[in-house]
């Protein structure tokens, strides 16, 4: 019988308690995420440049290739290996257990670096430049199609190693009750993950058997319909693992809790039942499908999900003004919040998150996600514009975020250039606000999505936009170009902490081989409210009033966004 | 023995909800979570698709 490894260490400023296998495949999981980030990044210049009306730096051959190459690295490669070792974390530190079958953890991990490779390959041997979306019937090289379904599936084993580790840590009875909250975030991105891999099996395998030649047709129709399954589902699994990253760094900074368990679980119980349902907004403007489909897909489930993340922006915020509050930062609607740690920037970066996602996000999604409403953006920049909001300023922002608190406990690192660690998350977000908000006032302008020259210089059927169009692409560029540079600060960062940052030195540091056994029972926690604390903090009978308050301004802008939106649409297709 | 000890006092604390139960169960999630967008997204969407008339 195989010797189980039982090695653990704990963490001396944190706590925390790393399984030695579990930590090895959390850095590497986080490592090679950061490296396929940084490709992503380059090839993000690239594209910034070329879209950048002044600039239009590459010709259109190109163009497509590197766009083509920047999704990939972006949405798939960067995100999927950081997840990974999100997961891992949530499963085997959190609860303080022993990770699932490390050897095919390490089969899986494998098989996603091969998969990342592969596709690289395929895309810049440049016979494969058919987007992150490759409809069919465009066809790529089989490999870019083989890359994908080896990294797909490296990505769902690793899925079951997660709940393999839930199942040990519930039989080794390392945590009682329920799994933290964090964790349970984590379970939802993991359901999210298997069926959006599942999916992705299910397209893009016949689909690599027609680049062999093996199935005589692909319908496009049906293509579209099964790999927006993946497509879109897979920026769900983000969402679920951001949101998992804002409690667990509101818990890191402040000690805050969560303001009601069973309502931030019932949310995410949402997201697990209704997320995916959101990628039909990608095909309302297909004929095929019938309203019925669309409707009850991108607006009645869609809107609980929607929901859902409305309560995770109303709890997180209010957990960190309830924990401020309780350590004396009582006194008017914000003083919680202008004494919040703005210069720590896992803070910042999560803060920055939760607004970016929430404000330009949460509420472009909800409006393309409109039948009538989308038709006024649909395929235009303002779709990458939404995306760039929840992925990069949502996903992205919050893992960098978890980045900086993990230097020192999981690489055991000093971290380098603090001053400027200060002011990344700021570059970067800001940065990136503006470029999304630019890119949603071109789209709503027409300006059309993935096209290299918005000119339209040459072509039979040439169109003009408007003077304010190139205004917005060039402060769309410029601001890119400032994300850029947060970006390229955060690589300094962490790739400098992680390879030359000064060893935190832990003198007494050893592995220790632990039993499995029982963990001692948690002390019980008083109800949230009940400890003396709940009565004198707050006002007017509100304990969390300043969160209130950003709520109500939330949903103004978000209604009053909507109904501009259905203003507009009566002005571009007039009737009369 | 501790384990017997602690059983016993599981057995005496108030039952769990059934909403709690289902939280609790990730593998009932799971199950939830892939039959839910498979039936209203997938496969009603590929019915669809199939029942489009074809083109003569």
């Amino acid at each position: 019988m195989m010797a189980v490894n039982r090695l653990f260490r704990t963490c001396p400023s944190t706590g925390l308690v790393y399984h030695e296998a579990a930590e090895k495949l959390i850095r590497w999981n986080a490592v090679a995420g950061v490296v396929s980030l940084l490709v992503g990044g380059i090839l993000a210049l690239l594209v910034t440049l070329t879209r950048w009306p002044a600039v239009h730096l590459l010709p259109a051959d190109w163009f497509y290739l590197v766009l083509t190459a920047h999704g990939l690295d972006m949405l798939v490669f960067w995100i999927i290996f950081f997840e990974i070792a999100v997961l891992y974390f949530a499963a085997a530190v959190l609860l303080k257990c022993r990770l699932a079958t490390p050897r095919i953890a390490w089969v899986a991990f494998w098989l996603m670096i091969l998969g990342a490779i592969i596709n690289n390959v395929a895309v810049f041997r440049g016979d494969s430049s058919v987007m992150f979306t490759s409809y069919a019937p465009m066809g790529a090289h089989p490999a870019f199609y083989l890359g994908l379904i080896l990294f797909a599936v490296g990505a769902l084993v690793a899925c079951f190693v997660f709940f393999g580790t839930l199942v040990i840590a519930k039989s080794e009875r390392t945590y009682t009750g329920s799994v933290p909250l964090v964790t349970f975030g984590a379970v939802t991105a993991a359901i999210i993950a298997v069926f959006t891999i599942a999916s992705g099996a299910i397209i893009l395998i016949p689909t690599f058997l027609w680049s062999l030649g093996l199935v005589a047709h692909i319908d496009s129709l049906m293509y579209r319909t099964v790999w927006w399954a993946f497509g879109h589902s897979s920026q769900q699994i983000n969402v679920a693992a951001h949101v998992s990253v804002w409690y667990a760094i509101a818990g890191v900074v402040f000690g805050a809790k969560p303001m009601s368990e069973k309502v931030s679980r019932t949310a995410f119980f949402l997201y697990i039942c209704f997320l995916q349902l959101a990628s039909a907004h990608h095909l309302l403007a297909d004929p095929g499908l019938t309203s019925n489909w669309k409707i009850f897909n991108t607006s009645y489930a869609m809107y609980l999900a929607v929901l859902a993340s409305m309560v995770h922006g109303l709890t997180v915020p209010g957990a960190i003004e309830v924990a401020q509050r309780e350590k004396g930062y009582n006194r008017g609607l914000f003083e919680w919040l202008r004494k919040a740690p703005w210069s720590h920037p896992s803070f910042s970066a999560m803060f920055l998150s939760l607004i970016g996602f929430g404000f330009l996000g949460g509420i472009s999604g909800v409006m393309m996600g409109t039948e009538q409403l989308n038709l006024i953006i649909h395929n235009t920049i303002y779709v990458p514009g939404h995306f760039h909001a929840t992925v990069v300023i949502g996903t992205t922002l919050a893992f960098m975020g978890l980045t900086y608190f993990l230097i020192p406990t999981l690489f055991r690192r000093e971290m380098m250039f603090p001053g400027m660690a200060k002011w990344q998350p700021y570059v970067f977000g800001l940065g990136m606000m503006s470029f999304s908000l630019f890119m949603m006032g071109a789209g709503t302008l027409g300006v059309p999505r993935r096209h290299w020259d918005m000119t339209f210089a040459g072509n039979a059927l040439g169109y003009e936009f408007p003077g304010t169009a190139y205004l917005m692409m060039g402060i769309m560029g410029i601001s890119g170009i400032a994300a850029i540079i947060g970006g390229i600060m955060y690589l300094l960062i962490t790739v400098g902490s992680v390879f030359l940052g000064k060893k935190i030195a832990t003198p007494d540091f050893k592995y220790v081989a632990a039993k499995d056994g029982v963990a001692p029972k948690p002390a019980p926690q008083p109800a949230f409210g009940a400890s003396g604390h709940g009565a004198s903090i707050g006002m007017a009978g509100f304990v969390a009033p300043g969160t209130f308050v950003l709520a109500l301004v939330f949903l103004t802008s978000f209604i009053l966004y909507y109904f501009v939106n259905w203003k507009y649409l009566s002005t571009v297709w007039p009737l009369s | 023995m501790n384990t017997a000890q602690d059983h016993s006092e599981d057995v005496t604390e108030e039952p769990i909800p059934a909403m709690q139960q289902i939280l609790d169960n990730p593998f009932l999630l799971l199950f939830i979570g892939i039959a839910m967008p498979t039936v209203l997204y997938i496969v009603w969407g590929v019915m669809e698709i199939v029942g489009i008339p074809v083109a003569k």
